[in-house]
């Protein structure tokens, strides 16, 4: 669903919310082999981005004017080195750390800013709900790349405006995910119930609206990651992300670039990282849907 | 206004509900008295957001509920019955009429705060799956009422255990499950115990019995008439089965496309109905005997269309007594000769003698 | 059915003035003074003083909005801070470019994901499914700017059989219709088509497996039906959904081609932004903005009726 943000193609209804129910998904989760292989093969990269200082081979800083634009297999540069000099490999693994780190954050201050609004809007219903959801809509408007570069084009480049603008791309649709499950949650009789015992509505939302609405609007969330990494690398290729001397996948993409036609394969390697953990996120996503369509 | 004399009633014996000390104004103020009740749905919007036709599920109703009694009220789907019983506890807000609660008006200045009412009046629901939070144990769903009022949690909780044991269900054994870990009369009993965990005067049963199969509804009846007695509780039974409310009401009400049609005590009603809805809806109940059998279909014309009312009487369409005086004027709820019965119907002395398709009484049935 | 008609174009309005106040703002937004955002530092004072008053800096807020949205309706963007050329004029030149980038790449990715989505929907489960699915998930994860430089490596600096840049030879910015131009445009749009071609695969997909699998065909079948027919009836139930698919793509292809513009140096408005951004050419970034945003209500706009056309049960609701 890259760049897309659909939320109208598969609609997200209130999943039986029985405890135990988790569990259940999780282990039929575990049974399908395909995402089983990427969620090994995240926590491998994730592992790698943690223990980058002590896995990379050499500085991802130091450069070298000698040693430019080797090809892959040099001595001393296993993956070849850039128009600086500096060791790719080093420089990749590094680079985990940024990338994912720019890829996951929006997407997680998403879930939390856009949860509440989403859930507000649709516990309380009525004409605040029409009216915040109309605020939604206006940014639905732009197409979520142009709003990030938009966002991002107006703050200037950095990774903490890239960060900012990749939040507000994905509170919308977040928000409307949220207000829609919550609404299906809100007219239940327990809810009523609930009421009827003279119970607050913060008291209601806390202990009763939560814990049935949070999973799906999680799960939506994370099918959101791979959209998050490929437009934060995208910001960084154009030079409005991450800012050299930084690794960073998308900024490595972008400085290699005007070299490739003196060392094509070396620029292709960044590029490889993001696609492996993008597809990853997204098989992930697509394994922990469809282990929650089961009939039960 | 209506006007009704208070009639002992020998069934169901209502116990010394002055007991309470709670109680205000003894047994001769009704526990629950509702004025002018109103509530209506937008259906259709103009471009500006502005009300083109509505829907008046509750169309101004005026009754009563004395303490200790059980009062049915009855009506086809659409009637407002669900909608009423809604009104009452706030989980909608009227959009006219009053509510008082023995003596005090509910909801205004100085009178009764909906917080407290909700701690005098609660309500089971006909669902009973979906009266419970399917993420929490049965312990949890019946305590959660009490924590909301300030009781502390292991408080809550031993109440909660000591209800579950009063309807039926041994606390060791249900306490820490599930809703989908129960049968359908399990979760009745369990959202009963809910509804009384608050300590309740008045308890609404909303079709509460409907869903359940006929010998596990006997059971809950029976659960319900003795927590009754035990408590000293007033009922408003709201059901569309006339059967089981015969069963259990002393008074009876009628309602009709949001409007009360008629009310008064059981066995009268039901033997001798004074409003042609009424009389309608007892001779379509089938009969326990085989040398009575239904002849005529017993209401004609097509079900009310609750937008477009007809001006006059709301049942005219499809009322076999009706004259231009029905088409013409909406007859008032008013009451009939002997006191405590009332009727909207214009011609509700001649139904009532009119005892064509009479009811039998239980013991005569048998 | 016209209720929901006559809302929804009505609806456009208050979007299109919220959607113009955002872009208005971003001037605001950015850090530092609009003034040097419109015009250099080193320029002649009366310069300054001329562009203020132009564009209204001295004037209290909702004045300048006013003032830019008039203006704006009259089809005057405002100048270039760069080459003082007038925006309204570049941006509608580049969107010419890169309309036709998007209907190309639109046009391959939705005959082959429709194709593909059919196919794998009706074997369900099949070798062929396994591997159409696993081709979208790819074509969705992709980022497609690495995509474009990978083509580009394999195409043009390898084997040398297609042009890595530019939109015609000698990178020209017009466009012909003939072989030398074409040339151009075949890698950026089967860069910019992979995306969609994923997205659309996988709806399609699940749309037809999911008709499959009601009762009515299997009644449909039963009844004698002919196969096409059957075929037919799927294709009519799965239309709807997979039209507005379509459109909302052709929607982010707009905005989304900034990233494949910039690999392809295609001048279209994606390159236009690139270099906006960069040259700190804010009345251009406004613009380009502005026209893409209202592109894509326009089209959204299109896609809503289209499919209340098509589904009658969108406007009962």
């Amino acid at each position: 669903m890259s760049l897309t943000l659909d939320t109208a193609v598969s609609p997200m209804a209130a999943p039986p919310a029985e405890p135990g129910y988790w569990r259940s998904v999780f282990a039929r989760l575990r049974r399908d082999p395909v995402a089983m292989v990427a969620g090994l093969i995240l926590l491998a990269i994730v592992l790698m981005a943690i223990f980058a200082p002590w896995l990379a081979p050499q500085s991802p800083y130091s450069t070298s004017m000698l040693h430019r634009l080797q090809p892959i297999g040099s001595p001393g540069f296993p993956l070849g080195s850039d128009e600086l000099g500096r060791d790719v490999l080093s420089r990749l693994i590094h680079g985990a750390r940024l990338s994912l780190l720019i890829g996951v954050m929006p997407v997680i201050n998403a879930f939390v800013i856009g949860s509440a609004i989403g859930i507000v809007a649709g516990f309380v219903g009525g004409r605040t709900n029409t009216v915040i959801m109309r605020v939604i809509d206006v940014f639905y408007a732009f197409p979520a790349v142009l709003l990030a570069i938009a966002l991002a084009g107006a703050l200037g480049a950095g990774l903490v405006n890239s960060l900012f603008s990749l939040t507000v791309v994905f509170i919308p649709p977040i928000a409307r995910v949220a207000e829609s499950v919550t609404t299906q949650v809100r007219s239940v009789d327990y809810i009523e119930a609930a009421r009827a015992s003279g119970a607050r509505s913060l008291t209601i939302i806390r202990r009763h609206v939560l814990g049935n609405v949070l999973g799906p609007i999680f799960v939506y969330a994370t099918s959101l990651i791979s959209v998050s990494m490929i437009l934060a690398s995208g910001l960084s290729f154009l030079g409005l992300g991450a800012r050299p001397p930084m690794p960073e996948w998308g900024l490595m993409l972008n400085t290699m670039r005007d070299a490739i036609y003196v060392n094509p394969w070396v620029t292709v390697l960044p590029g490889m990282m993001i696609f492996t953990v993008s597809i990853c996120f997204n098989m992930l996503s697509d394994g922990l849907r469809s282990a929650m369509d089961v009939k039960l | 206004m209506s006007h009704q004399a208070r009639k002992e009633d020998s069934r169901n014996a209502a116990p010394l509900v002055t007991s309470d000390p709670r109680d205000r104004g003894g047994r001769a103020q009704p526990l629950l008295r509702v004025k002018g009740l109103r509530k209506h749905f937008v259906i259709k919007r103009d471009l500006l957001g502005r009300p083109l036709s509505r829907v008046h599920a509750v169309d101004g109703i005026d009754f009563e509920v004395r303490k200790g009694e059980t009062l049915g009220i009855v009506g086809e789907s659409g009637c407002g019955k669900s909608t009423t019983a809604r009104l009452l506890m706030h989980l909608l807000q009227p959009d006219g009429g009053e509510v008082i609660f023995d003596g005090d008006p509910v909801g205004t200045r100085g009178g009764l705060s909906l917080r407290e009412m909700r701690r005098q009046m609660q309500m089971v629901f006909q669902n009973s799956y979906a009266s419970l939070n399917p993420r929490m144990t049965i312990e949890e769903s019946i305590a959660f009422g009490p924590q909301v009022h300030g009781v502390g949690r292991r408080e809550a909780r031993q109440r909660a255990r000591r209800l579950l044991d009063q309807v039926g269900l041994l606390p060791e054994r249900f306490a820490q499950r599930y809703p989908h870990e129960l049968s359908g009369g399990q979760r009745q009993r369990v959202n009963i115990a809910r509804a009384l965990a608050l300590e309740p005067r008045l308890l609404i049963l909303d079709e509460a019995v409907s869903a359940l199969d006929k010998s596990v509804e006997a059971q809950v009846l029976n659960l319900l008439g003795d927590l009754k007695q035990e408590y000293g509780l007033t009922y408003l039974f709201i059901s569309h089965d006339l059967n089981v409310v015969r069963y259990v009401s002393d008074r009876v009400m009628v309602m009709y496309l949001g409007k009360v049609a008629e009310v008064g005590d059981s066995e009268a009603l039901y033997r001798a109905p004074a409003h042609p809805y009424t009389r309608a809806l007892m001779s379509a109940m089938p009969s326990l005997e085989p040398g009575r059998r239904t002849q005529t279909a017993p209401l004609a014309g097509d079900p009310p269309n609750p937008i477009d009312l007809p001006p006059g009487c709301r049942f005219c369409p499809r009322c076999p007594l009706a004259v231009d005086l029905c088409r013409g004027t909406e007859p008032e709820l008013a009451a009939l000769p002997g006191g405590g019965h009332l009727s909207a119907c214009h011609r509700a002395d001649e139904v009532q003698s009119a005892v064509s398709n009479p009811q039998p009484s239980v013991e005569e049935s048998v | 059915m016209s209720t929901y008609f006559l809302k929804r174009i009505l609806y456009v309005v208050p979007i299109t003035l919220a959607v113009s106040f955002f872009c208005f703002s971003l001037v605001h937004l950015s850090p530092g003074d609009p003034m040097d955002a419109v015009v250099s530092a080193d320029a002649p004072r009366e310069v300054v003083a001329m562009v203020e008053r132009a564009y209204g800096f001295d004037r209290p807020l909702p004045e300048q909005f006013a003032l830019w949205v008039s203006r704006a309706l009259q089809g005057d963007l405002g100048l270039s801070a760069a080459n003082g050329r007038a925006v309204t004029a570049e941006v509608f030149a580049a969107l010419k470019n890169t309309l036709l980038l998007a209907l190309a790449a639109s046009l391959i990715g939705f005959t082959l994901g429709c194709t593909f989505g059919l196919l794998a929907g009706y074997w369900q489960g099949s070798l062929l499914d396994r591997l159409v699915t696993g081709f979208a998930v790819g074509g969705v994860s992709v980022p497609h700017y690495w995509l474009g430089m990978l083509l580009v490596i394999v195409f043009s600096v390898e084997l040398n059989w297609l042009p890595s840049s530019g939109a015609g030879p000698g990178s020209s910015n017009d466009w012909a219709f003939e072989w030398a131009y074409l040339r151009h445009l075949i890698l950026p749009a089967v860069t910019l088509s992979v995306i969609p071609m994923g997205v659309v695969t996988r709806t399609v997909r699940a749309m037809v497996a999911e008709i499959l699998a009601h009762e009515f065909v299997e009644a449909l079948r039963a009844k004698g039906l002919a196969e096409k027919r059957v075929f037919l009836h799927v294709v009519k139930n799965v239309a709807p959904t997979a039209l507005a698919v379509m459109g909302l793509q052709l929607g982010y292809l707009l905005g989304g081609s900034i990233l494949v513009e910039t690999v392809f140096s295609w001048p279209g408005t994606g390159l236009l932004l690139n270099n906006a951004i960069f040259q700190r050419d804010l009345p251009i970034l406004q613009g380009t903005i502005l026209v893409l945003a209202l592109f894509f209500v326009l089209l959204n706009l299109i896609v809503d009726l289209a499919q209340a056309r098509l589904d009658p049960r969108i406007q009962r609701s």
